[in-house]
């Protein structure tokens, strides 16, 4: 007699592979099952925009093939996955979210790809995302905006919306994303799912589409802090192919799912904390602390003193290095060409006319003046030095402490459109990601509780460089300690 | 204060043309945004090194140990795409170069 049908809602990384090997399923009828689901709810919410049905079944009926032979299946066997959409595959469209790649084929795959695939995991489709990740609300996606799966008037946050919606959604079970500013926390806590960015250096960027380069972080997105470890033990470790991943040994993550935090020294910073914080958001993340506290760590006061010249030191690198990485996109090798141009100059400025849209033409402008002749020392040599001041800021922290709480963002999901007329107010709803992407340290968000209105919040655990063990440790334990608890 | 003019020069340094009501409103939204980054100016940088990369901060305070400077892989030549894969996304080849308008003007 065959047990009853899995239900797809409730599978995480081990139970997906369990119920493989196990035989209470296929993963070819895990495939079935998944792409039945997003025919039927995510035109609603819009995370995917490619779909590749013929590899995930070629790599669904590799895993059914390895477990009929009765061979010990790979760590992510049969695990449904989702791709940020700025992630190169090869042979599958790879449009970062904007116009101008909207039909590029990519001929290679990101080493994340590769080696998700090698750990056995299964890519059901490319999500959708802010134009080159430039965004906290996937309103700038070049193709449609996601909307959140928990309500549908409201944003998933961004760049990596796509992403957070389909693993919030159960249209995956996990999912890449990539995080400069915060956009794989922030949408990860406005969808209610857990977000972990890397160390910059842990995880290769060969193939992730480039917006800027000293920032870019993948990273993952699960629906527990245990999957989202269990992706990062996929995807992390040194790569030939990009000279920025360290080589540096990588731990076996699942040991510290579950040690306790008895000991652990947990920096809050007043910084995050100012008068002007959602209350609920407060609440919520004080919370968290409690609970950490409860279970043994140290709460201990600390400063990071320059957290108010975040934003403007991270809106100046990032459209600096964006300015340069996205001068590729001229209408020569791929990408759009705007048709019937006269000269060489003419078809530059067509293309990239009719190919970007608002925001990325911002953020071009902005890099290129901010770099241009007599500003430069002004503004990007300055934001530099800044960034050092950042970085120090955490180094002085975390000679005191093991890792630091603070909210993801300062406030619950926003209603589509309400952010879209004002670049600015867009840009602070990233206030307190950008610190760790400009420092480069590990962090990850997790759901602590929701608003009245019923919307998730999400609390941030940072930690030390390469230190992503102890983040997902604490983690974890606050994960357990707040699950089904109310906010006071 | 960014003038018509910068957003004119600026948009030519980046390639862009621009319609006359983008240039307008890329005026406004520069000059509030830089007016927000003119808060950099608050602080004294003249002591501080300026930061490019994340690696030059790997194990500057804490005892991160050694070895987390990024290091590079031989330089052996490795097997690269074919030039049809490379030409298959361009919008314009002869088969064996990308094509482009004309580069000089008569």
């Amino acid at each position: 007699m065959k047990p009853d049908p899995v239900n797809i809602n409730l599978l995480t990384v081990d139970t997906t592979r369990t119920a493989v090997l196990e035989r209470e399923t296929t993963a070819t009828e895990l495939v079935d099952a998944f792409y039945g689901k997003i025919e039927a709810e995510d035109p609603a919410i819009g995370a995917y925009l490619t779909l590749c049905k013929e590899r995930a079944y070629r790599q669904a009926a590799h895993i059914d093939a390895l477990a009929d032979k009765g061979d010990d299946l790979p760590p992510l066997a049969g695990v449904p996955v989702a791709i940020k959409d700025v992630f190169t595959t090869r042979d599958v469209r790879t449009t970062a979210g904007s116009k101008i790649l909207a039909d590029f084929v990519a001929p290679y795959d990101a080493t994340v790809v590769t080696r998700l695939e090698n750990a056995g995991a299964i890519i059901l489709g490319k999500t959708n995302c802010d134009e080159f990740a430039m965004g906290s609300s996937n309103e700038n996606s070049g193709f449609y905006p996601v909307r959140n799966p928990r309500d549908h008037s409201r944003v998933p946050g961004g760049s990596s919306g796509g992403s957070a919606a389909a693993v919030a959604a159960g249209t995956a079970v996990a999912a890449l994303g990539s995080d400069t500013g915060g956009s794989i926390r922030q949408p990860a806590a406005f969808c209610g799912v857990v977000g972990l960015m890397p160390t910059y250096g842990r995880v290769s960027r060969y193939g992730l589409i480039a917006f800027a380069s000293s920032l870019d972080h993948p990273g993952p997105f699960g629906k527990s802090v245990r999957d989202a470890a269990l992706i990062l033990q996929a995807i992390a470790g040194r790569d030939p192919l990009d000279s920025t991943t360290a080589d540096v040994p990588v731990p076996n993550y699942r040991q510290y799912i579950g040690q306790p935090v008895t000991g652990i020294k947990v920096g809050v910073p007043r910084e995050y904390f100012d008068e002007g914080l959602d209350p609920e958001v407060r609440a919520a993340v004080e919370l968290g602390i409690q609970e950490l506290k409860t279970a043994g760590a140290e709460i201990v006061p600390i400063s990071l003193p320059h957290t108010a010249y975040a934003i403007p030191t991270y809106y100046v690198v990032a459209t600096a290095e964006a300015s340069s990485n996205l001068a590729r996109y001229d209408g020569v090798r791929y990408g759009l060409r705007s048709p019937d141009s006269k000269t060489l100059g003419e078809m530059y400025r067509r293309t990239r006319d009719a190919g970007f849209g608002a925001e990325v033409k911002r953020r071009i402008m902005l890099g290129t003046y901010v770099l241009s002749a007599g500003y430069y020392d002004a503004y990007y040599l300055k934001a530099q030095r800044v960034r050092t001041l950042l970085a120090r800021d955490f180094e002085e922290a975390f000679t005191k402490v093991d890792v630091i709480v603070t909210p993801t963002a300062p406030t619950p999901a926003f209603k589509l459109g309400e952010k879209v007329d004002d670049p600015l107010a867009m840009y602070l709803a990233d206030i307190f990601t950008v610190t760790a992407d400009l420092a480069g340290i590990p962090g990850i968000s997790i759901p602590s509780g929701q608003s009245k209105e019923g919307l998730p919040i999400g609390m941030q655990i940072l930690g030390r460089h390469f230190d992503e063990a102890t983040v997902l440790r604490a983690a974890h334990v606050a994960e357990h300690a707040l699950a089904g608890k109310a906010l006071p | 204060m960014v003038s018509e003019n910068d957003v004119a020069y600026v948009a030519d340094l980046a390639h862009l043309e621009l319609t006359a009501e983008e240039r307008a409103r890329m005026l406004k939204d520069l000059n509030s945004i830089l007016g927000y980054i003119d808060r950099l100016n608050q602080l004294d940088t003249s002591h501080v090194e300026p930061m490019a990369q994340v690696a030059s901060r790997y194990g500057e305070r804490q005892d991160e140990g050694a070895g987390f400077a990024p290091s590079l892989r031989a330089d052996e030549p490795l097997p690269c795409m074919s030039r049809e894969q490379a030409l298959r996304n361009a919008p314009a080849t002869d088969g064996t170069f990308f094509k482009v308008p004309k580069v000089i003007e008569r």
